[in-house]
């Protein structure tokens, strides 16, 4: 009989062991899979690798979303570090202009890795890439996925990753938890520690809906994208400096999905009510409908 | 906790913008194209509900054509695929409609061969880049495109279930899913048996040429 995955038991694991969340997860797996440990290995690294084009493409040229309304969020923000004008400061002004170049990738109909969804697919490379930067080596970075993985996981059969399920928090929203922990795996923290950062930063995205304009994975997904992984670097500095969720990340996991299934379908990526039923965004929705 | 998915959370690799109105519509068009079978000169393209509303801004109308062309979820040529198929000589089409009572992402697909013959294959995109086939040619079937499928056309009588089953146990396939659906009580009927297995090419033709069937065809895992 097989108890709801929770991050606790994942926690618990790598304490018992001695061993990161990631190997804990790996493990895990290597043991579920038809795969070997190797060819899983080598897929985790693909994905890393996919990410990383399209945070290069994002920051270097300026990517138009298809729908036109999000255009060079990523450049913008990578020539604003460049210059030495973030107020920011690194590793956070690499981790935003990243997170924003892959979420405009991925609405330019570029080549990127659902993680855990499209729509939230910058969060997690923003934060493995802004932070590993060039220091963290390759294993490192595909070790940090593979805790975001987990985390991922927890949370996909504890809740829900889905907009339509959940709205924003259970994608951009677990993103930022995967992503947190993944950051405090690179920093060297604790299983402990990684754990408290997916409690702080799913905690502030509890209720946060899923209203795209006209639809699109454009608006408000993109920026959206930038601020989970803001989040969850901060989520990562607390934990690391000792500060405890008092809510356990389990309990912050199933207050998601209760609040998910609380939200009215309006907000839950229908496009009928938030910022889609704007003036604005309705204005914008009814162009594309007089474009068709 | 002994389970774990962690590509079920990190990935797909696919082109964006949207794993239901991207991802999956390719996968439709990967369907259609293996159900029509033949080389496709011609595409009629109906979208409904979610689709109709949105496909411009997910590329929905692209990554439909990018199937009929056989590309992959992942290939960056998704986007350019309406030029494709003009340089390669497929003509496509596209219609907004209401297709009644399926699923908001749904698409139905109406292909014409180089022989004349056409297809229709009405399919939904129904979360995260899974789909479901709805109907073929106006039967409906329930198809996730993740086995291999063998698909008669048959008369509707006594046997012909036993028959076809018969020659899939001879070969050693093991059936996951399997549908009857029939226009009426002895008439024309469609099967289709989803399998673990890749079909042999000798299981096809040995079910075609049972009497009762008009027809079988393999349409393999996309």
């Amino acid at each position: 009989m097989l108890s709801a995955p929770s991050i606790s038991e994942l926690v618990a694991r790598a304490e018992a062991d001695g061993k990161p969340l990631s190997e804990v997860i790996l493990e895990l797996e290597t043991a579920a899979s038809e795969r070997g440990r190797d060819e899983i290995w080598e897929g985790m690294r693909a994905a890393l690798r996919t990410m990383r084009e399209a945070a290069e493409r994002g920051t270097r040229s300026s990517v138009r979303s298809m729908g036109g309304l999000v255009e060079g969020c990523g450049r913008r923000v990578n020539a604003l570090r460049l210059r030495g004008e973030s107020i920011l400061g690194e590793p956070m002004t690499s981790v935003v202009a990243k997170a924003l170049a892959v979420a405009e990738v991925n609405a330019a109909m570029g080549r990127v890795v659902a993680c855990p969804t499209a729509g939230s697919c910058g969060v997690v490379p923003g934060v493995i890439l802004g932070l590993g930067g060039e220091q963290a080596s390759e294993d490192d970075l595909v070790r940090a996925l593979f805790t975001a993985a987990g985390v991922g996981y927890v949370i996909a059969q504890r809740a829900t990753v889905s907009g339509a399920e959940g709205g924003c928090q259970a994608e951009c929203g677990a993103a930022s938890a995967m992503a947190a922990a993944a950051a405090v795996e690179i920093a060297g923290g604790s299983p402990r520690q990684a754990a408290d950062a997916v409690a702080i930063a799913l905690k502030s995205f509890l209720g946060l809906v899923c209203d795209p304009v006209a639809g699109l994975v454009e608006v408000p997904c993109i920026k959206r994208n930038a601020s989970a992984a803001a989040v969850a670097l901060v989520a990562a500095e607390m934990a690391l400096a000792g500060i405890e969720s008092v809510i356990p990340a389990d309990e912050v996991i199933d207050a998601m999905g209760e609040i998910g299934r609380r939200l009215p379908l309006e907000l839950r990526e229908t496009a009928r009510g938030g910022l889609a039923a704007t003036p604005t965004g309705r204005l914008i929705a009814a162009r594309f409908r007089a474009d068709e | 906790m002994a389970e774990m998915d962690v590509f079920s959370v990190v990935g797909p690799v696919m082109v964006g913008p949207s794993s239901s109105h991207t991802a999956g519509a390719v996968r439709i068009g990967r369907m259609a194209r293996a159900v029509a079978g033949a080389r496709v000169r011609r595409a009629e393209v109906v979208l409904h509900g979610s689709f109709a509303d949105t496909y411009r801004g997910h590329g929905t109308d692209r990554a439909i054509v990018a199937g009929l062309l056989g590309l992959e979820t992942d290939d960056p040529r998704v986007r350019e695929a309406l030029s494709i198929a003009r340089r390669s000589g497929l003509d496509v089409s596209f219609r907004l409609a209401d297709l009644g009572n399926v699923h908001p992402n749904t698409a139905k697909v109406i292909l014409t061969a180089d022989d004349g013959r056409t297809t229709e294959v009405t399919g939904s995109s129904i979360g995260g880049g899974a789909i479901r086939i709805v109907a073929i040619d106006g039967y409906e079937v329930s198809l996730s495109g993740e086995y291999h499928t063998l698909v008669t056309v048959h008369q509707d009588r006594p046997g012909v279930v036993a028959r076809v089953s018969d020659v899939i146990a001879r070969a050693g396939l093991n059936i996951a899913f399997m549908r009857v659906s029939r226009r009426g009580r002895r008439a024309e009927a469609m099967m289709t048996i989803e399998l673990d297995d890749e079909i042999p090419s000798w299981v096809t033709s040995e079910v075609g040429s049972i009497q009762a069937i008009r027809r079988a065809f393999a349409v393999p895992r996309i």
